[in-house]
């Protein structure tokens, strides 16, 4: 009788455990999961907040510079290119490519003193720069929430449940580092 | 590396928050003690803590703002202030606190309220013309760490705790003046507990505010490091830190009350001296220069 209860007890924690541990672990990696889904949507909105600045910066500028009309179009193209983009890896390259095109049409501004005056262009300008460093800190956010959560998803024990569930290690949102400097134009 | 401070920080700030409400308790048994009842001196004390608490919890943030003469902005009105702030909570994953500008040439800043979706940020107008982009999201970075660490509440819960000690010990001194010349209950075991209660209410006020300090202390440096962490460069903080001391002008809207909110002690007496028990804030040059090591 005694024997039988002990033995009983025996299985039970050697089934037990594991189990709890298991339980433990798929919170975390769902746990993780929604917050790197949720990370991703707040790079998204930074992102398509600036798409939809372009057409309304390219109206204001070509209040000013009509002929530079080879900058306006890669603008354009590239933010039509983005948004069709689609996958983490597709809006990257977008933004990277619209992110060059934006900074050839402000290397454009640079000769057109007047624009550079204009109160609504350095509203804009404003508006551009504050997006853009949401975008760097959302990107940071969202890529600490990833490795946290392919870590999770590779180290033992934990990539063992996460094989069983079918967990997939999540893209880093890798795009072109821009360089911490003070903005030339300080707008207050 | 800074992960490990930050838990190490928030140890001990643990710890001196507990070891400060056992003494508060402690103070009220002794006090109980003298009046014949050391369980209902502790029953006060608790139910004044938790009084007391309950108001402020709820409306501190308010006070502290309209003390300060702080105008809330929103973005049309600056902005260059609501991005700065937009952008950090994101890098911090809090929603974004509500905004405010004190219009003082003196460069300082603080945070308030009692829980990341409850806060605010306020800044003076001498740190808008005074900081550059950089320096700024390093200042306002260091107050999201405040509010993503919960040291805005726990700054106003610490408050009132001293607060309490305060008014405990001053009513304790009074009344002795009244059971002084009541004839005595007890023999010399009571006589002695009477000696202590009235060196308690001596020694209280200035226990509860050097523990105050000794927390604002701490608070400080893992506001400064966390901050480094969410912009990822120190370096617009410390040259933030190194502008905000060296400027001399004086920040009238601050008291020895709301000081210790701030990023930098707006009292002009308090700054040149190194480790100083009594200030609320680390010296300045040791705070730069952790953030320029890391």
């Amino acid at each position: 009788m005694g024997a039988i209860s002990i033995v009983l007890l025996f299985i039970l924690i050697v089934l037990g455990v594991p189990i709890l541990i298991a339980i433990f672990i798929y919170n975390r990696l769902v746990t993780l999961r929604n917050r790197s889904e949720n990370a991703w949507h707040q790079i998204d909105v930074q992102l398509q907040k600036r798409a939809d600045l372009v057409p309304n910066l390219v109206e204001t500028v070509k209040g000013y510079a009509a002929h530079e009309k080879t900058v306006f179009q890669e603008v354009t193209k590239a933010r039509s290119i983005y948004s069709q983009a689609g996958t983490v890896q597709e809006k990257a390259d977008a933004t990277n490519m619209l992110t060059s095109a934006l900074k050839t049409l402000f290397a454009v501004v640079e000769n057109y003193p007047e624009l550079k005056a204009n109160q609504n262009f350095l509203l804009l300008q404003e508006e551009l720069s504050g997006i853009e460093s949401k975008i760097a800190y959302a990107r940071q956010f969202y890529n600490d929430v990833v490795m946290s959560l392919n870590n999770t998803q590779q180290v033992f024990p934990s990539n063992i449940v996460a094989n069983i569930f079918g967990f997939k290690p999540r893209e880093y949102f890798e795009i072109e580092e821009t360089k911490r400097e003070a903005p030339q134009v300080d707008f207050k | 590396m800074i992960y490990e401070e930050i838990s190490a920080n928030k140890r001990k700030s643990f710890l001196l928050l507990f070891l400060f409400v056992v003494f508060l308790l402690f103070l009220g048994w002794v006090f109980g003690q003298a009046y014949g009842s050391g369980g209902v001196g502790v029953l006060v004390a608790l139910l004044i803590a938790l009084f007391i608490s309950l108001i402020t919890f709820y409306g501190g943030d308010k006070m502290v703002l309209g003390i300060s003469h702080a105008k809330p902005v929103d973005r049309k009105e600056n902005p260059y202030l609501a991005n700065v702030v937009e952008g950090l909570a994101i890098a911090a994953g809090v929603p974004a606190p509500r905004a405010y500008i004190i219009e003082d040439s003196a460069p300082n800043a603080f945070a308030t309220g009692r829980s990341p979706e409850n806060s605010a940020i306020a800044v003076t107008t001498g740190l808008l013309d005074k900081l550059n982009r950089l320096e700024l999201e390093g200042v306002i970075g260091h107050e999201m760490s405040h509010i993503k660490n919960y040291d805005i509440r726990y700054a106003t819960l610490v408050v009132l705790l001293v607060g309490t000690v305060a008014l405990l010990s001053d009513w304790m001194r009074r009344s002795f003046f009244y059971r002084g010349r009541r004839s005595r209950k007890g023999g010399a075991g009571g006589g002695i507990i009477i000696l202590l209660a009235l060196l308690l209410a001596i020694l209280a006020p200035i226990v509860a505010q050097l523990i105050r300090l000794a927390i604002s202390r701490q608070r400080e440096y893992l506001a400064d490091a966390n901050g480094a962490h969410l912009t990822r460069y120190p370096e617009g903080l410390a040259s933030a830190l190194e502008k905000i001391s060296k400027d001399k002008e004086l920040l009238e809207v601050a008291n020895k009350a709301t000081a210790h909110l701030y990023i930098i002690n707006p009292l002009l007496e308090h700054r040149g001296k190194l480790n100083d028990l009594f200030s609320t804030h680390p010296p300045v040059k040791d705070r730069i220069k952790r953030l320029r090591s890391m």
